[in-house]
């Protein structure tokens, strides 16, 4: 075997991480620390940047492929490789990474080294789960991203820690549970682990049902979709900067990973079956996420809710089950990742000088602090999906999807449209003027050079994404025709489809 | 028609953009500030001007910034209906530079740096809107000028200008986002693009689309672009008073509300077009449905007796002319409802002059405390004279032009109703411009007044209300030089 970078990057990015962890362990000095996963993050997202470049958009065949055996005696196998979906998905976590470092530079001053190995840990698992095309290799990333997320939260977490680790452990483990019966139900089936063999066999119906359930009920819960959303303010509020990044950035698009790279090919009937309810879900998500937005005066939480909403048009999208939604649904989770990510990292430098996060005692600090206004105004506005930023392409994509499947539901998701607005302009106006009393905020520095550097990669995601999509919109293109031909093969034979007069 | 890649559309994007980074980097010197804002403004200007020849012999520029989906762009075009807005605005800019300056020195106004980048970022807007090509730039234009004018309204940042200004972003952007961003959105997936047409007629809806559907689509973007003042989303303009008055000169004449009909108006005739909207009858039910808004407007107006709320109520009344003009879809009503855009915006601007520096003058903002005192400001209460007789439609001023054309437009249409309409309104704009005027020349000096020794506020505030003045006769003795555009929009 030839160690060419095709051969050999995927799991470089997978391992590497959890090679620079066990050196973190022997790492005395706390800047050193800092400085060494810095590094090793930034350098690993310099490595993924060439995927991109040889990513061959022109086929939904897996690529990067790397098939060998791992446990012959199970039949399990070391099998990765990554299409347009995960692509974007991996490249976002490597861009993410070295960013919360940045973020945790000085919001972190407890057990850095434990804290540094955390996240490399994480990082592995992460690209892992989205490079995983063996279900049991699937299944162990996804599992070994809980333990250090939930430390995160539990460990370096605010004053209620330890029921939101908990909270979010014991969620995610339930959900894990039936993926796990749904795994080996399909097993008992195909006869091998193999992800892209389980996808277009001719399962009953029946069964077909069962598994998407178990399916539903795990990936709405790491969505999270509305009702399994209570972990996720718990969770985000408790967290440190870095763990609610990585959350929202990362770890709800494994929810929406999991509907299209397994519950649409693998099981398109019931999919067709389950679309309308799971739909009328996404649009109430939108709404109720709008709505308790909207009465929040912590920050975290009103971004965490403002999640929820977000993740509903992702899931919306990916139901519409047509390319305008589907791909929608993707430049949502790329989007969210960016912009959520970018406001938790704003709430952050919020928390970092003022140690609140309540709206009424940050009033009016925007006002000595000219560039920090600037930039969470520009993230506000891209949250909500103001045009020319990236948001506004990805809901606009879904909207369009969703008008071709029913005009009427969408009816009920413009509600929740304006109601991102309304939450955004109140949190940036607040923030930004406050009132006519407001706390005096007049020691407090803007925004120093690290925290510029951090929040800057963002910034221009927002725009390339908002005014120039098409690079990222190329690769996912026949990705995504794919993953609707499979979710078709499910559907009845007389169904007509739906106005179809998109280009 | 020719089609051409024309820079000169960027460059008149960039200026206002540019010009707002530069103020705010001139932030601590105000001399330089103004400069910036003057240059930018003239740059504005000077560009639009230069494409004015090309329009009148009958191109079209286009330019295309950025290529989002198939079918969807950031792109400009100036063709003649730009023209006639992007002309007013830019022009008056400049006029205004020179009286906010005069207006925010004289009164010692804070944070005039903001204040200077933010006008030029609705200027940015309002341009933008102007030179918009397809649906898409439009809406990105318009929330840039709500986002962007915010800060201008809460100037003050006191209570009342927090809940002004509150008010405002509201009803603008939740009708926008609730009404407009769903529209368009459906036009897309119907039409498969959001280019405007290059003609009114033939809009870009494929046939086949149901009565009803384009029925809704058609009330979503009549009601959708708030900022036209189309009563029941009116409420947010006279809330947007409490800001520093160039700022609601700008809001009335140039940057918002003609922003909203401006944006109204280019929906009705380059997306749905006057051939569907004869063919669902759109035309005569959205003239009457307009028709209560100039009514009322004019109504409310006249019980106000704070000066910048009765010019609220008058724009709110007067735009909806622009609106029943083009709903009339006969040459005439749309000739002049698109005229009106013009003729509105200079009159208007120089009302507002007018309440601006008379309160900076004398610190007057009621009607009933003003008589008398036209004989220590002739200049000022001569503009506001002239001005307010082109509202009433009296020749030879610029509403004169305007209200030719509707009463043309609306013999046409054959509408007795629509006529009495602008009979009554008219009636009723004299009825709150006259006495103003007549207190302030004839009316007897209060008697707090008489020891107090009024004069004309600082010549930069006068020679801008005198120029526009000026203009709004010019422009109604030679309505050639607006009425050329409207030639050209068939």
């Amino acid at each position: 075997m030839s160690l060419s970078y095709n051969d050999t990057v995927l799991s470089l990015l997978i391992f590497s991480p959890l090679v620079a962890a066990l050196v973190a362990g022997f790492i005395r000095s706390e800047n050193g620390l800092r400085w060494f996963t810095l590094l090793v993050t930034a350098a690993l997202a310099v490595f993924s940047l060439p995927l991109y470049s040889r990513f061959d958009p022109s086929t939904a065949d897996f690529q990067f492929l790397i098939n060998s055996e791992w446990i012959p005696a199970l039949k399990i196998r070391y099998a990765i490789g990554i299409d347009g979906i995960s692509l974007l998905l991996v490249l976002l976590t490597t861009l993410i990474m070295p960013l919360c470092v940045l973020a945790s530079w000085r919001y972190i001053t407890t057990r850095v080294r434990e804290f540094m190995i955390c996240l490399l840990v994480m990082e592995t698992a992460m690209v892992g789960v989205f490079c995983a095309l063996d279900f049991i290799l699937f299944f162990v990333f996804w599992e070994a991203m809980l333990i250090p997320m939930a430390l995160l939260i539990g460990v370096w977490g605010g004053p209620r820690k330890v029921y939101a680790s908990l909270k979010f452990f014991v969620y995610t483990m339930s959900g894990s549970v039936f993926l796990l019966v749904a795994i080996i139900a399909l097993y008992v089936q195909v006869d091998s682990w193999s992800i892209p063999e389980m996808m277009g066999r001719p399962y009953s119906e029946g069964f077909q049902r069962w598994v998407f359930l178990a399916f539903f009920i795990s990936f709405a819960i790491k969505v999270p979709m509305f009702p399994f959303h209570t972990w996720l303010p718990a969770a985000h509020v408790e967290a440190p900067t870095a763990g609610s990044v990585l959350l929202a950035s990362i770890l709800l698009k494994m929810g929406t990973y999991g509907f299209v790279r397994f519950a649409l090919p693998i099981t398109p009937a019931a999919v067709q079956f389950f679309t309308p309810a799971i739909m009328w879900l996404s649009v109430i998500a939108i709404v109720y996420g709008g709505f308790t937005a909207l009465a929040q005066t912590d920050l975290k939480k009103l971004v965490a809710y403002s999640s929820v909403a977000h993740m509903g048009f992702a899931t919306l999208g990916i139901f519409a089950l047509n390319k305008a939604g589907l791909e929608g649904a993707v430049l949502v989770m790329i989007n969210h990742g960016i912009t959520t990510g970018a406001l938790f990292i704003v709430v952050g430098i919020i928390y970092e000088r003022l140690h609140t996060r309540e709206l009424d005692k940050t009033a009016g600090m925007g006002r000595n602090m000219p560039i920090f206004a600037t930039f969470a105004g520009v993230f506000a506005l891209s949250s909500l999906a103001f045009p020319g930023t990236n948001s506004f392409i990805g809901e606009f994509l879904v909207l369009a999807g969703g008008f071709q499947v029913s005009k009427s539901m969408m009816l009920f998701v413009v509600p929740g449209v304006v109601l991102a607005a309304a939450y955004m302009l109140r949190m940036l106006q607040r923030v930004a003027y406050g009132g006519t009393r407001n706390p005096d905020h007049s020691g407090v520095k803007d925004l120093c050079f690290r925290e510029i550097a951090t929040l800057t990669p963002l910034l221009v995601f927002v725009f390339w994404i908002g005014l120039h999509p098409a690079p990222f919109m190329r690769v996912m293109e026949t990705s995504v025709q794919k993953v609707l031909q499979q979710a078709q093969a499910g559907a009845p034979v007389a169904a007509t489809p739906p106005v179809a007069v998109l280009p | 028609m020719q089609l051409t890649h024309e820079p000169r559309l960027l460059l008149a994007i960039l200026a206002p953009l540019v010009g707002a980074a530069l103020v705010m980097a001139a932030g601590k010197r105000p001399n330089v500030r103004e400069a910036c804002s003057f240059g930018a403004a003239a740059v504005l200007f000077g560009t639009v001007a230069t494409l004015i020849p090309g329009i009148l012999e009958g191109k079209t520029f286009h330019f295309t910034l950025f290529h989002l989906l198939p079918g969807l762009s950031i792109s400009l075009r100036a063709d003649a209906l730009s023209m006639i807005f992007a002309v007013s605005a830019s022009f008056l800019w400049v006029v205004t530079v020179f009286y906010s300056a005069g207006y925010m020195r004289g009164l010692q106004e804070h944070e005039q740096t903001r204040f200077n980048a933010c006008f030029a970022l609705a200027l940015f807007g309002a341009i933008g809107c102007a030179f918009s090509d397809n649906l898409l730039t439009l809406y990105l234009f318009y929330e840039v000028v709500s986002v962007c004018t915010y800060p201008l309204v809460a100037h003050h940042q006191d209570e009342e200008s927090y809940e002004g200004a509150r008010k405002y972003l509201t009803y603008l952007t939740a009708t926008a986002k609730g009404l407009v961003l769903p529209a368009m959105v459906l036009i897309y997936v119907y039409a498969g693009t959001l280019d405007f047409s290059a003609n009114i007629r033939t809009g870009i809806l494929p046939d086949g689309v149901p009565q009803v559907v384009v029925t809704i689509l058609y009330a979503c973007c009549i009601l959708g672009f708030a900022k036209n003042g189309v009563m029941p989303f009116h409420n947010w303009l006279p809330s947007a008073m409490v800001a520093p008055t160039p700022v609601s000169a700008l809001l009335h004449a140039v940057a918002v509300v003609k922003v909203g009909v401006f944006s109204t108006v280019r929906v009705m005739l380059y997306v749905f077009g006057v051939d569907t909207m004869d063919q669902f009858n759109l035309g005569l039910p959205t003239a009457y449905f307009v028709s209560f808004t100039i009514v009322v407007g004019s109504i409310v107006a006249l019980s106000k007796d704070n000066l910048k709320a009765r010019l609220a109520y008058s724009t709110v009344s007067q735009l909806s002319y622009i609106i029943l003009g083009v709903a009339l879809l006969t040459p005439a009503g749309i000739s002049g409802g698109l005229i009106h855009i013009a003729n509105h915006a200079f009159s208007k601007i120089t009302l507002f002059f007018c309440a601006g520096a008379i309160y900076v003058a004398t610190h007057k903002k009621n009607i009933s405390e003003m008589s008398g005192l036209g004989r220590a400001m002739p200049w000022t209460f001569g503009a506001f004279a002239v001005a307010s007789l082109s509202m009433i439609g009296a020749p030879p001023v610029a509403g004169f032009v305007s209200k030719w054309y509707l009463l043309n437009g609306a013999f046409d249409a054959g509408s007795v109703a629509i006529l009495l309409v602008l009979l009554t309104s008219t009636l009723l704009n004299a009825a709150y411009f006259a006495p103003v005027v007549y207190q302030a020349f004839f009316g007897k000096t209060r008697p707090e007044d008489a020891h107090h020794h009024h004069g004309e506020a600082s010549p930069a505030m006068v020679i801008p209300l005198t120029i526009t003045a000026g203009i709004s006769v010019l422009i109604g003795l030679y309505p050639q030089f607006f009425a050329r555009f409207l030639h050209l929009i068939s």
